[in-house]
């Protein structure tokens, strides 16, 4: 019998604190990298602070389908995070949050900005560089789970990080990609010191603008969520874990400088597929699968 | 204070342009930004694209070669916006008044809500030309607001 509270009253309640957790994180991202340069840095509700201010602003609309694709970006990520909650396929999540990145990207072509232009493409660039970790990754977790489920994770008798700890750490590599930062910050940045301007939210404003920074939210956390079910029987270990690594990517951020594309596809192709083979080679030998 | 004006008070999102300054109102400004004079702290950023900016900050005297540019930038930031004006030559045209190729203060080109003097302007104005600058930007809020109502 299906308990009708942990079956979809739990999952219902995180899915709507996803966009809370996610906008206090980058609020504490700021402060922790503010911190790291010696300054006192915003407030941690800076993040909410700047969406209401997007959504009351007056928007500069350059196509009649970019408030559209805006709003597939953040409802793709939505979804995306309710297949997570819901505990369904892992498949079907990464091609909904590759549907919401073509979203994106299809929104910065949709205007004649060179700056929205090569945002776009390296927005794609990034997206070849992560997603093939992604299904590798998920690849592996069928291994042991024998199940593209994400309720599989949750089947086993000790937690996914012993047995697939590469490849916990080739999705560090993912999270620092889709958070946007440096060494791989190549399609935009949230401060605009670079050349390419905001490069793919360059021609976004005003409430288009909050959507795509409210989808980003949801996105992060969805690859923090992923992370916390390699603990997965235990998820206040997991979310400590995930937590960790997200503090990692800050350190990350701060000491690199930005690579170039080429420098980026080469580091995570070649780092996230040596760790997830590696993991599973180490698994076929020992005999874990 | 409603949440939307109180929102836009603490997020000000800068577009700095420089007009052919000297560079010296742009160091300090600069300045503002480093460990020492913090502005991130009133939650400002230095985003770089008119779109989603609401405060231009602009330094040096407009002039025949870059006042389009400047109208243009103006132009391309959305409603509600300040423009703040850093330096003597961007307030009056400075040592460049009456140069055959200068228009003069930056006001002769796009309306200006403040006046920072100074030549160069110290950090320590430019942040209270600021905060004076964010006072306007919640009374034009208010305004807009009463306006669509």
């Amino acid at each position: 019998m299906p308990d009708p509270v942990s079956n979809y009253a739990l999952p219902v309640l995180l899915l709507a604190a996803f966009p809370f957790i996610g906008g206090l994180l980058r609020g504490i991202d700021r402060k922790i990298t503010a911190h790291m340069q010696s300054r006192i840095g915003p407030p941690i509700l800076q993040p909410f602070y700047d969406v209401i201010k997007l959504w009351g602003k007056k928007p500069f609309i350059t196509s009649r389908l970019q408030p559209v694709l805006a709003f597939g970006y953040l409802g793709f990520s939505l979804t995306a995070a309710a297949i997570l909650v819901f505990r369904l396929d892992l498949l079907l999540l990464l091609f909904t949050v590759a549907t919401a990145d073509v979203c994106l990207i299809a929104a910065s072509f949709n205007s004649k900005s060179p700056y929205s232009h090569i945002g776009g493409m390296r927005e794609l660039l990034s997206m070849l560089s992560y997603e093939p970790v992604m299904i590798m990754s998920i690849i592996s977790i069928y291994f042991v789970t024998r199940s593209f489920l994400v309720g599989g994770m949750f089947s086993l008798a000790y937690p996914l990080l012993l047995l697939l700890p590469g490849v916990f750490v080739a999705m560090g590599f993912v999270l620092i990609v889709e958070m946007k930062k440096s060494p791989f910050d190549i399609s935009a940045s949230m401060h605009a010191h670079q050349e390419i301007v905001r490069g793919v939210f360059t021609e976004f404003s005003g409430y288009t603008m909050a959507m795509v920074e409210l989808g980003h939210w949801v996105k992060m956390m969805l690859i923090l969520s992923i992370m916390a079910y390699f603990w997965a029987p235990n998820l206040l270990i997991g979310a400590g874990l995930a937590l960790l690594l997200f503090f990692v990517s800050l350190v990350v951020d701060n000491v690199y400088p930005r690579l170039t594309w080429q420098r980026m596809l080469k580091t995570t192709w070649t780092f996230g597929f040596a760790l997830i083979l590696a993991n599973l080679a180490a698994l076929f030998l020992l005999g874990g699968v | 204070m409603d949440i939307m004006n109180k929102a836009r008070v603490k997020s000000p999102w800068v577009l700095h342009f420089n007009c052919g300054s000297c560079n010296g109102c742009d160091i300090e400004i600069l300045a503002a930004l480093t460990p020492r004079f913090d502005v991130e702290r009133f939650g400002a950023i230095n985003i770089g694209n008119p779109k989603q900016a609401d405060v231009l900050l602009v330094t040096g005297p407009a002039n025949k070669r870059n006042f389009r540019v400047l109208k243009n930038l103006y132009d391309q930031m959305p409603e509600t916006k300040v423009v703040i004006v850093v330096g003597s030559c961007g307030s009056t045209g400075g040592v460049f008044y009456n140069c055959p190729n200068v228009l003069g203060g930056v006001d002769k080109v796009v309306p200006v809500d403040v006046y920072v003097p100074g030549c160069a302007a110290r950090p320590e104005q430019i942040i209270d030309g600021f905060i004076l600058g964010l006072q306007k930007l919640a009374e034009k809020g208010k305004k807009r607001v009463e306006g669509k109502k």
